[in-house]
């Protein structure tokens, strides 16, 4: 029978990873990313999980020791934040091109400097094209369901890369959520054993990470590119059989809210649960409003977002991430290049919001939909709650 | 620190035998002619034999084997990056742990782990650190050519004092490098590794049957290879086996084990040569003036005598 307990994200997390039974865990400890790691080997301490956690050095070393595992055939988690996922960046584009499954949970936090713990999207924005599938959560029941759609998702003969499950740092990994955990038997049935199909054996001996010269290098770019791309209509199927498996109605890209509505707000990630209580709020009080949810954010959806957004015809994009010396936040960019050239392209405002883990509450998005729709948002972009003084 | 590790059961390595024996390095690779570290990777691997797994950080012996469409190994073999293929074998370590627990792998293959003396003992030295302390059943070989060979000849910190390289020129204020070279297979044994050892390929029974040894003992090993390198010494190419035994017989680069901690050579010199012998066989050195030389042959000698008194300090009593 399926549990629905009150737990911490990053235990519901550990808990799903342990359902998931990985061969290999390498990682290295970072706010707010630590309780999952810490539960994991507590797990393998305990003999409830068998497998090799590697207490590695740093985490360029957890993100080298996960792609020499994943190489022997493993299947691999890691998890990280912030300055971690900084300091793996040179190896998360070498995992992408050997076409190395693995999965890492990323607890979104600022980047230094100033050090700080707290909530925001610059570390992941800092890595967007490292040729990872990613994910955004919203809350816990999704980090654990999307836990077991990423190992499916990446593993996938048709995908063959690593999958990013980002959630924001303590906004969620912290949260104590009521959360249901299916039975084994559920999780098997949708996360099937992982057969590698090619790995480092010496029965058949392969040579992983060669040179690559002028005249293969860009084909061998393609071709991931090509891999990451195609891998959308998988991460569709697996979001389907997920919907099916545990009664959900995710998308790629989601909404809420009034279907004619002319203005729509844009979330990644954890906002979106606040901003659908504005949303329903400004519904109720007869505002027609709606708001679109990007849960893959890599490969980005375009028809599915187009789809969502459509008879928009202003977009209040919300970014957790500046772009220093662009005219955008990164989700914003990103957008605008979507909407390039198209006719029916609606206008984007773009609102840089929650930094460093500043509070976003909900009547902020009330009011940052009724500046945009009196057209008083800046051009580029609105740094929002900036302290004037600064 | 000290434990009884019984290698007496190891097999020896025969001359007459080697020419049998198959490296998994193939001909027709691209390393320069004389190049000392491809020699050792040869031997390395004639030992190792094909259950074995490579993971080589970057430097020239992953260039010279891998430009794809090619292959020079015939052996499985990753490469990931500069710094981390102490990591990397520890992935693939626990990896081959996990999955042969599972009964989804049947073998246990030999991981062995091949990094230049930048990849070792500078970029890379945290993450061999690492795999080192945390015990990982594998093999880590250091090519110690003594300089960055493949980005152009830059000095590492294992570049000797009085070399000249492409960042520590020599010139009217400089004589080159001026710092001595890291120490790091004493660095590796105070990891408490079980066996640590100094090799060259003008040795080549001595340095097999360490690689015999390293590969039986439970847990990390390290071996450090001495390997001249023509391009980066300016020396001829025919010369490197000649300048690498010289190295040795002028105590330069002692051969040694540290087996359990405690140290011993494995082969002593009866007939001590002068350094100036080695130096003058390599264009690196040819600005060094005698007062420099004799500095040198000092410091040879005390770093020897350091090293006899870890052997007796080390040695076992009933000995
Ligand atoms: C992070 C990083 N920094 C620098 C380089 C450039 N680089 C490639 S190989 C190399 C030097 C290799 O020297 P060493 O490890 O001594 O091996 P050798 O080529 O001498 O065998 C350098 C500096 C790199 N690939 N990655
Ligand atoms: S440069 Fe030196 S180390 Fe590199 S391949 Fe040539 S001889 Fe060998």
């Amino acid at each position: 029978m399926a549990r629905r307990i009150g737990t911490e994200v990053s235990l519901a997390v550990a808990d799903a990873v342990k359902m998931a039974a990985p061969d290999v865990i390498s990682a290295y400890p970072i706010t707010p990313q630590t309780h999952i790691v810490e539960e994991l080997s507590e797990f393998v301490a305990n003999g409830e999980l068998d497998a090799e956690y590697i207490p590695v050095e740093s985490e360029h070393s957890a993100m080298s020791a996960a792609v020499g595992a994943a190489a022997a055939g493993a299947r691999v988690y890691t998890a990280t934040s912030s300055q971690g996922l900084a300091l793996m960046h040179e190896i998360l584009f070498i995992a992408s091109s050997m076409r190395l499954p693995m999965v890492m949970t990323v607890a979104n936090r600022s980047l230094s400097g100033p050090i700080s713990i707290w909530n925001d999207h610059s570390d992941i924005m800092a890595e967007r094209d490292i040729g990872w599938v990613q994910l955004f959560v919203e809350n816990g029941q999704e980090a654990l369901e999307f836990t077991w759609a990423a190992f499916r998702i990446g593993e996938d003969k048709r995908v063959m890369l690593p999958v990013v499950v980002n959630m924001d740092g303590f906004i969620m990994s912290h949260m104590i959520e009521p959360i249901t955990i299916p039975d084994q038997e559920v999780v098997d049935a949708f996360l099937k054993p992982y057969e590698p199909q090619i790995k480092l054996d010496t029965a058949d001996p392969v040579t992983f990470g060669p040179v690559g010269v002028p005249e293969v290098y860009l084909e061998a770019k393609k071709q991931c590119e090509q891999a990451l791309l195609d891998s959308k209509a998988v991460v569709s199927e697996v979001i389907d059989d997920l919907n099916h498996t545990f009664g959900r109605q995710y998308g790629l890209v989601e909404t809420n809210g009034a279907e004619d509505a002319e203005t729509v707000i844009v979330t990644m990630g954890s906002l979106g649960e606040s901003v659908m209580t504005a949303v329903d709020r400004m519904n109720a009080n007869g505002k027609a409003v709606r708001q679109a949810r990007i849960r893959l954010w890599r490969p980005f959806p375009v028809e599915e977002f187009m789809d969502a957004v459509s008879g928009a015809k202003k977009l209040v994009v919300i970014d957790r991430a500046i772009s220093p010396g662009s005219v955008n936040g990164p989700v914003a960019q990103e957008l605008k290049s979507v909407f390039y050239g198209r006719l029916d392209a609606p206008e984007i405002v773009n609102v840089i919001a929650g930094i460093g883990g500043r509070d976003v509450p909900v009547d902020d998005f009330v009011q940052m939909v009724e500046l945009a729709e009196k057209g008083e948002l800046a051009e580029t972009y609105t740094l929002w709650g900036l302290d004037s003084d600064a | 620190m000290l434990k009884d590790i019984d290698l007496s059961g190891v097999d020896k390595t025969k001359l007459k035998e080697i020419h049998k024996m198959e490296s998994m390095v193939s001909s027709g690779h691209r390393a320069c002619q004389g190049c000392g570290e491809v020699l050792a990777m040869g031997m390395v691997t004639r030992v190792a034999g094909p259950d074995t797994i490579v993971c080589n950080a970057t430097g020239c012996m992953e260039i010279i084997s891998s430009p794809y469409p090619q292959t020079a190994w015939k052996v499985p073999w990753i490469h990931v990056a500069f710094e981390n293929a102490g990591a990397v074998a520890s992935g693939v370590e626990a990896a081959i742990k996990a999955l042969h627990r599972k009964g989804k792998v049947s073998s246990k293959p030999n991981i062995l782990c091949f990094g230049g003396d930048g990849a070792t003992a500078d970029i890379g030295f945290g993450s061999l650190s690492g795999a080192m302390e945390r015990g990982h059943n594998l093999l880590y070989v250091c090519l110690d050519n003594e300089a960055y060979m493949n980005t152009g000849i830059q000095r590492s910190s294992s570049t000797p004092y009085g070399a000249s390289t492409t960042t520590s020129p020599c010139g009217t204020e400089s004589i080159g490098q001026h710092t001595q070279k890291k120490n790091m297979p004493r660095i590796i044994a105070e990891h408490g590794v079980p066996y640590v050892a100094t090799a060259s390929p003008s040795h080549p029974t001595d340095l097999m049957d360490k690689v015999a040894k390293a590969l039986a003992v439970d847990g990390p090993a390290y071996l450090h290879i001495y390997s001249p390198c023509p391009t980066g010494w300016g020396s001829k190419g025919e010369k490197s086996i000649e300048i690498a035994k010289l190295a040795v017989e002028t105590n330069l680069f002692p051969l040694y084990e540290v087996v359990g901690g405690r140290f011993g050579f494995t082969k002593k010199i009866k007939k001590v040569k002068p350094i100036g012998d080695y130096l003058k066989l390599q264009r690196r050195f040819r600005h060094l003036t005698e007062k420099e030389i004799g500095f040198i042959q000092q410091t040879v000698e005390d770093n020897y005598e350091e090293l006899e008194r870890f052997c007796q300090a080390t040695a076992k009593c009933e000995e």
